[in-house]
């Protein structure tokens, strides 16, 4: 955790939300200090994970919530209704629990905003509960002055139970490093309807709750799969290093491998940014046993959201913590996204 | 832009090819009658791809591949980045490219100045900046960085009658003279240089033919994508093994020998070369590109008297003290020799200028992993 001790600025900055480092050294000095602590057996705040587990008899609760404030509100491929439907259902899934029992939503909006979008976005939500199987059972209304908020702030939490949890830790050099499609395509989709340089692109989002495809994988899998973890903020680089730093391995990732779509490759280029730290809205990153990873992808593949998926790269006993990158070319550390992604200025 | 164009490009990076040119390298290297082979790259695009690739833990054990000067933001000195600071503080509004708000000056930053109240706009061109100076009566001065190439951009929108509130604060650095000096450094091992492609697009290849012959070291244009950079090498060695001082180059999909003359006629009609410091490096002869005196007018240090005495009285913190920017951009240290990098200074804390520029090195070797030895690292190794 030393790490992140730099991490110390009078005022919180943009830095602190992009799901890096300086996020979790934020979470750690301040946000768990004296909190969430559940006791042996449960996972709280402290373990970092994608949500908490509260033991139930030989069952887990699981419980995680999630805050949406995506721009522009509605972007190729999704808006933010889906998105907020999508990430709670899938942090959920990433536990373990991939049969949601509830959401709840709480919506902030800013004076002035329209009743048709506010429409079109709960009818969204709708859909991706159905999708998702579950629904919202409860939540909150605040409405906020002119300029006091930018449009529309979600904040969605669901539940879920599960007989396993899925802890990314305990991985052991020979697992095996599977990502069930393509990297990058929200996070560049985003970047690319913000950008100044008005990109004609068709990159669309790839926003979609996963539980079913998750389920389907950990059915295969069984305790063969020891690791699990959507790769939103921060993408593919983010997920591999909580990974590789909770189970104490290195992971080496055959970047050739790698699923990307040319068109994300390309506006990567363009714009500057690498697809592999950069936000998926409806992927997972899996970590496997060897003698599991044909049937975990078998059964990935076999779902229409993981047609792309595809083994990357497998843990390793030297450099415990770190992601080494293969280019075919060479090889380099896999670096975390620091600071605000902004476009290359030349 | 077309993602499309982008796409042609990945033609260029076939790992097959790469590592019959890495053999080469390799056979090339044991080949010279001394150890290590020291070469140096003058550009930012090349470290950004030569990092990005992951080529350092592919080279040859005894070639050194170093990095020059090759980053305008890095190179831009504290007394242009106070002109830039103090006009701001006067109020006058200031556009800039985004790497340029965080270069320090002597006490302050265009950030710092910005965060105090001052009105400064990040840009992504030249012509972004005349569009902010069309929609506005007050002053609007675009402060501009960059080598030949970018320079040649902002020469177009001076010549093409930009409005009366628009001036130039000029920071545009030409690469040339620079190598001229990094060769004649007494602590220098270079036996030869490999060129920015880009650059050479404007300039030709025939800029290089002068220095080639005062020097007698072998200058290769290369371009950027990992079968550039490895084409570009394979062909310098062989010149350096061979004791022949030329220009050869290894990019003419883009560059021919006498560049693009209609480029280069707007660069000279509208600035001339003159003498001035480059930070951490040396005073450069010519390394400086200022306006002429017939665009006066669009020069912001004619037209505005700049008052930076009030940023002077001021010591640099001690950390500034110990930074290398200028020993690695002269290439004499790398990052990993500062006591500071990826201490102290981070992207998120930049000390030195280099770790500020997305073309810095200590930037680009930050986000990339430094330079850890990985030749040992490989997949199946459980």
């Amino acid at each position: 955790m030393t790490r992140n001790a730099r991490f110390i600025d009078e005022r919180i900055t943009l830095k602190y939300g992009t799901g890096g480092g300086a996020m979790r050294a934020l979470i750690e000095q301040i946000f768990a200090k004296g909190l969430g602590d559940l006791g042996e057996g449960n996972i709280g705040l402290a373990a970092m994970d994608d949500g908490a587990a509260i033991r139930l008899g030989d069952r887990y609760l699981v419980i995680t919530t999630d805050s949406h404030v995506v721009q522009p509100i509605v972007f190729p491929g999704g808006d933010i209704g889906k998105l907020a439907v999508a990430g709670t259902v899938n942090d959920l899934a990433m536990m373990g629990a991939t049969d949601p029992l509830a959401l709840t939503c709480a919506a902030i909006v800013e004076d002035g905003f329209s009743r048709e979008m506010l429409k079109s976005i709960w009818e969204s939500i709708r859909a991706s509960c159905e999708e998702a199987g579950t629904t919202i059972v409860t939540g909150d209304t605040k409405v906020m002055g002119h300029g006091e908020l930018d449009g529309l702030v979600l904040n969605t939490t669901g539940v879920g139970i599960t007989d396993r949890i899925v802890t990314d830790a305990g991985l052991e050099p020979g697992d095996q490093i599977l990502v069930t499609g393509t990297m990058g395509d929200h996070g560049l989709a985003i970047m690319a309807t913000r950008n100044e340089l008005a990109l004609e692109t068709e990159l669309v989002s790839d926003v979609a709750p996963i539980n079913a495809m998750v389920r389907r994988a950990l059915e295969a899998g069984g305790d063969g799969i020891i690791a699990l973890k959507d790769p939103t903020r921060g993408g593919l680089s983010s997920a591999l290093h909580e990974m590789a730093e909770k189970s104490g391995v290195g992971i080496v990732i055959d970047e050739p491998s790698i699923p990307l779509r040319d068109e994300v490759r390309a506006v990567g280029e363009l714009l500057g940014i690498d697809p592999l730290v950069s936000a998926n809205e409806g992927k997972a990153v899996f970590g496997v046993r060897p003698e599991s990873a044909a049937g975990v992808l078998d059964a990935i593949r076999s779902h229409p959201l993981g047609r792309n998926a595809a083994i990357v790269g497998e843990c390793v006993a030297e450099r415990p913590g770190f992601v080494v990158l293969d280019t075919g070319f060479g090889s380099r550390l896999l670096s975390e996204a620091e600071g605000e992604l902004l476009p290359r200025i030349c | 832009m077309r993602p499309n164009d982008a796409l042609q490009q990945l033609k260029f990076r076939d790992p097959v090819r790469a590592r019959a040119l890495r053999d080469a390298l390799e056979r090339l290297v044991w080949r010279a009658d001394h150890a290590p082979v020291s070469v140096m790259h003058v550009c930012g695009s090349h470290e950004q791809a030569i990092a990005k690739f992951g080529l350092r833990a592919a080279f040859p054990r005894d070639l050194q591949v170093i990095m020059g000067p090759g980053c305008p933001v890095c190179v831009t000195d504290v007394p242009e980045v106070d002109e830039a600071v103090a006009l701001a503080k006067q109020g006058v509004r200031i556009a800039s490219y985004g790497d340029m708000l965080r270069v320090p000056g002597t006490s302050q930053s265009l950030a710092d100045a910005k965060a105090d109240g001052a009105q400064v706009d990040v840009v992504y061109s030249v012509t972004q900046a005349v569009d902010l100076a069309r929609d506005t009566d007050e002053e609007l001065v675009f402060f501009a960085s960059g080598f030949e190439t970018t320079a040649v951009a902002t020469a177009a929108v001076l010549l093409d009658d930009p409005p009366d509130n628009f001036s130039v604060l000029s920071a545009h650095k030409y690469i040339p003279p620079v190598m001229e000096i990094v060769a004649e450094m007494p602590e220098t091992k270079i036996e030869g240089f490999l060129a920015a492609g880009h650059a050479a697009t404007i300039t030709g290849s025939a800029v290089f033919e002068k220095f080639v012959e005062r020097h007698g070291l072998p200058v290769v244009v290369a371009g950027f994508e990992p079968l550039d950079v490895l084409a570009g090498l394979v062909r310098l060695l062989e010149l350096i093994n061979a004791g022949e001082a030329k220009v050869e180059n290894a990019y003419p999909r883009c560059v021919t020998r006498e560049g693009n003359a209609h480029a280069q006629e707007l660069l000279w009609r509208v600035f001339r070369p003159t003498g001035g410091r480059w930070r951490g490096i040396a005073h450069v002869p010519n390394g400086n590109l200022r306006l002429r005196d017939e665009f006066a007018h669009y020069d912001t240090r004619k037209r505005f008297t700049i008052d930076a005495s009030a940023l002077w009285s001021y010591a640099p913190p001690k950390l500034v003290q110990q930074c290398q920017c200028g020993d690695i951009m002269a290439g004499i240290a790398s990052p990993s020799d500062c006591a500071l990098f990826g201490n102290e200074c981070t992207p998120d804390t930049p000390v030195g200028a280099c770790m500020v520029s997305a073309e810095g090195t200590c930037k680009i070797w930050h986000q990339y992993g430094g330079h850890p030895d990985l030749s040992s690292m490989k997949r199946g190794v459980a």
